[in-house]
């Protein structure tokens, strides 16, 4: 705790891990405790998820105090809106999954929705790119690596 | 001799046209997705894993066996012409290798590092068919005790030499370790983590968290950056090496598999170690010290690249004999071997060893088979480099969401496969290295199996873990692994704070 420096200029990053490893570890041993012994001798399916928890507990308590020893380490700066924007496609993709609307329209909205993300203002050229890529992706790995893709309305076109 | 009959059969059993086929197919895929900017092998052969599901064992092994070298090849030719290496064995290649290509010489820089590949992937496959039977016999000897010391001393390599600090590494390795834990305990049938969810039941895969980690936690950083990665360089002048180019390449060449084949073969292997070890030798010895760092030395190339690629083959010893994977390329192959119903180690020789052959003889095949597409072949995967970042990431997320689909299909797995992704990008954001995880998860299970085992025998008593010479010594030198870095550590932080 010698180090000089506000608290905020403390290494908040490492702080936030390390909390977020004690409770991981406080999972572990809670599934771990409710698990119920099943074996005589030896060890039981109870014994690593606690040797895990306690590892994770001890790097979760190195973390907190490392954090509050340094001072902040330096990060990017990051344009979320690009991050959030990305895994809405994804999300979007997999509702489109789970719904059996089909392979090629949830892959097309996904590779649109990408390039979107990275910058391109050209929706329609990237959904019509997108479109055609997914129905060579399909016709590729269903036909010819005899994958089973999810099939919507428009795969069943081609037979 | 056996090996070299055993061999022989391999080959009848891969050199049909249709796993010929099967092998170009595989350099292919695993070259186009391999030279794409940001994804190293390790992710090209999750990525592409599925590709393999529907063939028949030895089909898919030759295709794998493509893909894997593909994939290397793949990488270091993003790292000589966009100076971006893919990962951290690259790194050397792309020091000289870009200035090489800066002063109009990519072609030679690409050419000595195909030629190298498969100079040193040969002489390190022949190193595997020669080494891994005689680990086998070694192997017969450990028991339960010994192989868990192992894997705690590939734990500790893992994560004290990927990264910064190891208190970073350890913090990855134990959450895949927690990772590893999710499911039905293989032994009793209780299921642990599971949270009452039965898509949880079968654990976690190590591809989709590869996958997720490392391809989309790097689209999404990509995307976060907005900056321009290093800008792609022109392929001019001739492809080809002049006379003098071999002349000061074969050298290099050799000397770098013999730096990176016994590395990698060791338990605790790493490709970073030899191709350092080969870029200062090779500077060193250098007839033309002026072009170092200056227009770009061809040994530069020539022999870092041969060992990194002579250690990755290297990798595969303790990976066919042990079951023992060191780096996060390796833990992907365990679990695609595991995905075709089988256990690398001892066994996997006794039980299926016409498969190990086979596997062993494409190698071989696939390595030639890289140096025939892919020389002629270079100006075209320089064209995939053009492709627009916006398409290039776009594509990549289909082919990561589509190996999830192939392979499960459900909801649940796309959607570990995005948390996965998220995660990955944080990681990297707080320089959290990400490979160590992926080991911990393939490892972990494996870890506790073995430790079980060998209490179960003991009745309970832990003393049975150090009574083993063979553990003992292992576990010795894990111990000082994982000291060193702490200690060498609080030296440079002092330093640092004088």
């Amino acid at each position: 705790m010698s180090n000089h420096g506000t608290a905020a200029a403390r290494d908040r990053a490492s702080v936030i891990v390390g909390v977020l490893l004690l409770l991981l570890a406080a999972i572990l041993w809670y599934d771990a405790v409710n698990l119920g012994r099943t074996v005589a001798y030896g060890i039981g399916s109870d014994m690593m998820p606690k040797v895990i928890g306690v590892g994770l507990s001890v790097l979760g308590i190195l973390s907190i105090i490392s954090g509050l020893r340094n001072p902040a380490r330096e990060t990017e700066p990051a344009d979320w809106r690009a991050v959030v924007i990305i895994l809405g496609g994804f999300l979007a993709l997999t509702v489109m999954i789970g719904l059996n609307v089909g392979f090629i329209p949830a892959m097309t909205v996904l590779f649109a929705v990408t390039s979107f993300a990275f910058g391109r203002r050209a929706l329609l050229a990237d959904v019509a790119i997108g479109f055609v890529l997914a129905t060579l992706t399909y016709l590729l790995f269903s036909k010819l690596l005899a994958l089973s893709l999810p099939r919507g309305p428009l795969e069943q076109i081609f037979g | 001799m056996d090996s070299f009959l055993a061999l022989m059969s391999g080959f009848a059993a891969a050199l049909t046209p249709a796993k010929l086929m099967y092998a170009s197919m595989g350099v292919l895929l695993g070259t186009a997705v391999g030279v794409l900017p940001g994804i190293g092998p390790a992710v090209t052969v999750a990525l592409l894993l599925p590709v393999t599901f529907k063939l028949d064992p030895s089909g898919s092994l030759i295709m794998f066996a493509g893909i894997y070298y593909g994939a290397m090849y793949g990488g270091s030719t993003t790292a000589i012409l966009i100076n971006t290496p893919g990962e951290s064995a690259s790194m050397a290649t792309s020091l000289e290798g870009s200035l090489m290509a800066k002063s109009g010489r990519a072609g030679p820089a690409l050419a000595t590092s195909a030629i190298g590949s498969f100079v040193a992937g040969t002489i390190a496959t022949a190193g595997i068919a020669f080494l891994a039977p005689w680990m086998v016999k070694l192997a017969v000897m450990f028991g339960p005790e010994d192989y868990f010391a192992l894997m705690v001393l590939a734990f500790i390599t893992v994560s004290a030499t990927f990264g910064d600090s190891p208190l970073r590494g350890l913090i990855s390795l134990f959450l895949g370790l927690a990772l590893g834990l999710v499911g039905i305990d293989k032994l009793t049938g209780q299921s642990r983590l599971t949270f009452g969810l039965p898509e949880l039941l079968d654990g976690v895969e190590v591809t989709t968290l590869a996958v997720g980690l490392f391809a989309i936690g790097e689209a999404l950083h990509v995307a976060s950056q907005k900056r321009d990665e290093g800008s792609l360089l022109t392929l001019t002048g001739s492809l080809w090496m002049t006379k003098e180019d071999w002349k000061r390449s074969w050298m290099p060449w050799i000397r770098g598999t013999l730096f990176g084949f016994p590395i990698g073969a060791l338990p605790a292997g790493g490709a970073e170690i030899p191709t350092f070890l080969s870029y200062s030798t090779e500077k060193r010895l250098s007839k033309h010290p002026e072009e170092w760092g200056t227009t770009g030395a061809i040994e530069g190339v020539a022999g870092p690249e041969a060992a990194n690629n002579a250690s990755v083959a290297g990798t595969l010893v303790p990976l066919l004999s042990l079951g023992l994977p060191t780096s996060a390329t390796a833990a992907i192959l365990l679990a695609g071997f595991q995905q075709f119903g089988l256990n690398p180690g001892p066994l996997l020789f006794a039980e299926n060893a016409g498969l190990v052959w086979t596997l062993i003889a494409s190698l071989f095949i696939a390595n030639v088979m890289l140096v025939i597409l892919n020389l002629p072949l270079v100006g075209l995967w320089v064209q995939l480099l053009k492709i627009p970042t916006p398409w290039l990431y776009a594509g990549i997320l289909m082919f990561a969401a589509m190996g999830s689909i192939a392979t499960k299909g459900s909801v649940a797995e796309l959607l570990m496969l995005m948390v996965f992704g998220f995660l990955g990008f944080m990681m990297r954001r707080h320089d959290y290295p990400v490979a160590p995880m992926v080991v911990g998860l393939i490892l972990g299970p494996m870890a506790e199996s073995q430790l079980r085992r060998a209490l179960q025998i003991s009745i309970g008593d832990p003393m049975v873990l150090v009574q083993s010479p063979i553990a003992v010594t292992i576990l010795a030198i894990a111990a000082v692994a994982l000291i060193a870095p702490f200690v060498t550590n609080t030296k440079k932080f002092a330093q640092d704070e004088d």
